[in-house]
């Protein structure tokens, strides 16, 4: 894929991950959703407890259990606030 | 003439000891500073991230929330004093407290009662000491904050102001809580190594900046859950980070106090030191020409009555 997401996954403590991904996967308070490169400007509510999967350009995926957190798209890329984010356990690379 | 060498040998020994207890204070200070300013720099992206969202959200939706209005009525203001737990930190403490001091005679002089919360262990014996009711207390963190201790601050001071909307003159209102219609901050703010500056924000209602934006128009934001329920979710968060931030800030302030507090401490032990070393020593010298003369007095009078036998 030519086109990539700026990803940027901080939380209040500290900037937990930040770089390319082809797609980020989030559940909202409405539902599951996935953000594409060129998705529209969004702000949502992140569901609790939430997990939020990024699936880097080479195939993985990286997983964070997430607390508290807002997901914001807008043109410059993707960023997900959280209050704690930690590596999800079973992190898999599918 | 040898007991006041003991004397001054005891004292250089005390001083001695109060300089490494100093100085070791002062090198943990300083390295906590450095630690205090790196989890500043760590929180700030975060920051970022939220005023960036909020702006977005403002520009997008119709502000109207209750943490963004400012009630036509302020009867009771709370203020958020941020001291340390311990002391030997200068006058860091006192400095935080005659800042809130003055804001609380300025709220009081506007005819608003002021209600105190208060961090630190060092404020919360200020205030009990002169049996002034402090509304909520918290203490144990004030040198390295995590953000949950901010969060319980927060959840407090946000549940005061919301129960604050519905009083009337003397009396809770419905819910029978007193709240409050205006929250302050004070905190000691981090200049720079030789400069903390005790400052006041207001925190609640926040204040929104109107500005014109010179980059074309906003794009529309899709929201979901809808722009309100966004708002009210993500308002206290804001809150938070910012008392948060304030933590942190102090926390910055107080090693940084404590560290010039604890080097001119262990500068005044050196000299200490030096001035007792100098008596001993002169005290020590008296002590040996002192016998001396009396050896060769007592000799020289041996020798006259020697001589005269």
């Amino acid at each position: 894929m030519a086109e990539q997401l700026n990803v940027q996954l901080v939380a209040v403590e500290e900037k937990v991950w930040s770089g390319t991904a082809e797609m980020v996967m989030a559940r909202t308070t409405e539902g599951e959703l996935g953000v594409l490169p060129g998705h529209a400007p969004l702000l949502g509510q992140l569901a609790e407890p939430g997990q939020v999967r990024i699936k880097l350009p080479g195939g993985e995926q990286l997983s964070y259990d997430v607390a508290g957190g807002f997901l914001s798209v807008s043109e410059q890329g993707v960023t997900v606030l959280a209050e704690t984010a930690t590596p999800a356990a079973a992190a898999s690379g599918n | 003439m040898a007991a006041q060498v003991r004397v001054l040998r005891q004292r250089i020994r005390s001083a001695k000891g109060m300089k490494k207890i100093t100085k070791a204070m002062e090198l943990v200070a300083t390295s906590r500073i450095a630690k205090a300013q790196a989890r500043v720099e760590a929180s700030l992206p975060y920051a970022q991230a939220v005023t960036g969202v909020l702006t977005a959200l403002a520009s997008n939706a119709s502000v109207d929330h209750p943490l963004l209005t400012p009630r036509e009525r302020v009867r009771r203001a709370g203020v958020l004093l941020v001291t340390s737990d311990r002391g030997l930190a200068g006058g860091y403490s006192s400095n935080a407290i005659r800042t809130a001091e003055s804001l609380i005679a300025r709220l009081q002089a506007d005819g608003k009662e002021p209600v105190l919360y208060v961090i630190g262990r060092k404020g919360v014996s200020f205030y009990r000491f002169r049996n002034r009711p402090i509304e909520a207390s918290w203490t144990g963190f004030s040198e390295q904050p995590s953000f949950a201790d901010a969060r319980e601050v927060g959840e407090t001071l946000i549940k005061a102001f919301t129960a604050g909307a519905d009083d009337t003159d003397g009396d809770p209102g419905p819910d029978g809580v007193r709240g409050v219609d205006e929250l302050h901050i004070v905190y000691t703010e981090f200049k720079s190594l030789m400069t903390q500056n005790p400052v006041t924000r207001i925190i609640g209602p926040l204040q929104i900046e109107e500005r014109p934006r010179s980059e074309g128009v906003l794009p529309a934001y899709e929201f979901e859950p809808d722009a309100e329920a966004l708002l009210d979710a993500l308002l206290p968060k804001y809150i938070n980070t910012r008392i948060y931030a304030a933590l942190l800030e102090s926390a910055a302030s107080e090693s940084a106090a404590r560290r010039r507090a604890m080097k001119s401490a262990t500068d005044n032990a050196e000299e200490m030191i030096d001035k007792y070393t100098r008596e001993m020593n002169s005290a020590r010298q008296a002590g040996i020409t002192q016998e001396i003369s009396e050896i060769v007095g007592g000799a020289n009078a041996l020798a006259a009555s020697g001589s005269e036998v």
